[in-house]
């Protein structure tokens, strides 16, 4: 039980806050857009993938849990 | 596509003889006739109710219905979902049909709108509904035979739940399940972010049933039939018959109904030579075809040595990013560039972005333009590299499936006319017949009004 990274990809508007944030799992594609990697966020950087998700404009951005 | 056009597009053909020999189901033997209520009580007999719900879930399961609208999804694990939803969702046959290559969907409402409604209506009953709806590619004279035929019925007393018909908007995705449920709430039919599985909701609370038409009208038989009958057509592991839209080399189409698992080389009239080169065009009755478009504009192109030998089931087609889904077949004529055909739909798909996913409003269009690019003389090897690049980057990061089944589809092309690719860079190209093959629609609507 992991939790990971979801963008809502109609939400997000390519502000890029989440990559300045937490560019140990967000890089944005060649237009400015979220690209999250596809993997459960590791416990060291939990907190830091909370303020991204925190810090978008947008909202974009979520925690979800996975099994 | 307007509303002056004519139902429907393509004549019927008579399905080839099945397995079960009791084909074909859906359609009458001959003729494009609407059947009557009628005529089609006389065919069919009379709407069996839904005595036990769970009785009817169990044989849909048991026949291995799975849904024909391209994603396949069992049918009974939909309709079990549904049915213990509360309060019970509205049950929606989608008839949106947003595919140009593809008109089953439409020839099936206008000539046998009772057993779609029959179906309709079972659904509704299996999940305790009072309210269904019918949501169908704009065509007047489509709406006006279903209207009809709906209040037919109505006046009849065939069926307990309401029948609303809505009109859905002229777009490829307007038929996307979170669309459909977008455009019933009074919203522009496009696709919405869903993280989460399961039904689509119309509001908090209220869950929907979307069914593509042809899904309904099997779920009347196997209500009236059972679920053995059901699977005398078809495969063991894909049970049934399935309707097709057949677009031949030289350009005639048709919808047909065919068992799962009919030869694609018989419903394209391919004749396979033994010894066949693999890149080599196939001949055909209506002349040589380079390649088959399997699934639509979302599917993949094969090369036709390989499609002639290949049979019309996901079993064989999807290990090849095609798939039977909502059966669309076209055989590209040996005398038409690859290339330029899948470059002017790629153009399309673009255009058809609903515009609100970053990666799919920015990459398909540059990705139409480098495909563009590459069907012209002597491209920039660039292009290609630009191609690769944005079809990996738009893959997966959409709301809904479009760039995902656009970049499954321009990928194929790659693949299937290398050759040609190569012909180009060389300032040469196999095409000598610039008239365009696939279809797509002529004007295209440009502002959000055109969403609902």
């Amino acid at each position: 039980m992991g939790k990971q990274l979801r963008v809502d990809p109609v939400a997000c508007a390519g502000h890029g806050a989440c990559a300045e944030l937490l560019p140990e799992l967000v890089t944005l594609d060649e237009w400015g857009y979220a690209i999250v990697a596809d993997q459960p966020v590791p416990r060291g950087l939990v907190r830091e993938a909370r303020r991204a998700v925190a810090g978008c404009p947008a909202l974009a951005l979520a925690l979800r849990r996975v099994a | 596509m307007t509303g002056s056009l004519t139902v429907p597009n393509p004549p019927v053909t008579a399905a080839p003889p099945g397995r079960g020999g009791d084909l074909p189901r859906l359609l009458p033997a001959s003729g494009a006739a609407p059947v009557g209520l009628r005529q089609h009580l006389d065919a069919y007999g009379a709407l069996p109710t839904a005595r036990s719900p769970g009785r009817l879930l169990r044989e849909v399961a048991a026949a291995g219905l799975t849904g024909r609208g391209g994603a396949g999804f069992p049918t009974a694990r939909k309709l079990a979902a549904a049915a213990e939803a509360r309060p019970a969702p509205l049950v929606v046959g989608n008839g949106a049909e947003g595919e140009p290559a593809s008109s089953k969907d439409s020839s099936l409402l206008w000539i046998s709108p009772h057993l779609v409604l029959d179906g309709l209506q079972l659904a509704a009953e299996v999940i305790g509904s009072p309210a269904a709806v019918l949501y169908v590619r704009r065509n007047q004279r489509l709406h006006a035979g279903l209207a009809g035929a709906i209040a037919e019925r109505a006046a009849a007393g065939i069926g307990a739940a309401r029948v609303d018909l809505v009109q859905a908007p002229d777009r490829f995705l307007a038929g996307e399940e979170s669309a459909v449920v977008s455009r019933l709430t009074g919203r522009p039919a496009l696709p919405a972010y869903r993280p989460v599985r399961g039904l689509p909701r119309l509001a908090p609370g209220r869950a929907a049933l979307v069914q593509n038409v042809e899904t309904l009208a099997h779920l009347a038989l196997i209500a009236r039939y059972g679920a053995a009958w059901f699977r005398n057509a078809g495969t063991a592991a894909e049970p049934g018959t399935m309707l097709v839209t057949l677009r031949l080399a030289d350009g005639r189409t048709s919808v047909a109904e065919v068992p799962l698992g009919t030869g694609i080389a018989g419903l394209l009239g391919l004749e396979p030579a033994a010894g066949h080169l693999a890149g080599a065009s196939v001949p055909s009755a209506a002349g040589p075809v380079q390649a088959v478009l399997a699934g639509g504009y979302h599917g993949a192109w094969l090369p036709a040595a390989e499609a002639a030998h290949l049979l019309m089931a996901g079993a064989a087609l999807r290990p090849l990013g095609a798939s039977a889904g909502a059966g669309v077949l076209a055989a590209l004529p040996a005398d038409r560039c690859g290339l330029a055909e899948t470059a002017r739909v790629a153009r399309y798909l673009a255009l058809e972005s609903a515009g609100q996913c970053g990666p799919c409003f920015n990459g398909l269009p540059r990705i139409a333009a480098a495909l563009e690019h590459l069907a012209g003389p002597r491209p920039d090897h660039r292009a290609r590299a630009d191609l690769k690049r944005w079809a990996g980057q738009v893959t997966g990061r959409g709301a809904c499936h479009h760039p995902d089944g656009s970049v499954r589809f321009i990928r194929s092309a790659l693949r299937v006319f290398a050759g040609e690719a190569g012909l180009h860079e060389q300032g040469r190209c196999c095409g000598t017949d610039p008239r365009p093959f696939l279809p797509v629609p002529a004007a295209r609507p440009a502002s959000d009004a055109d969403w609902s």
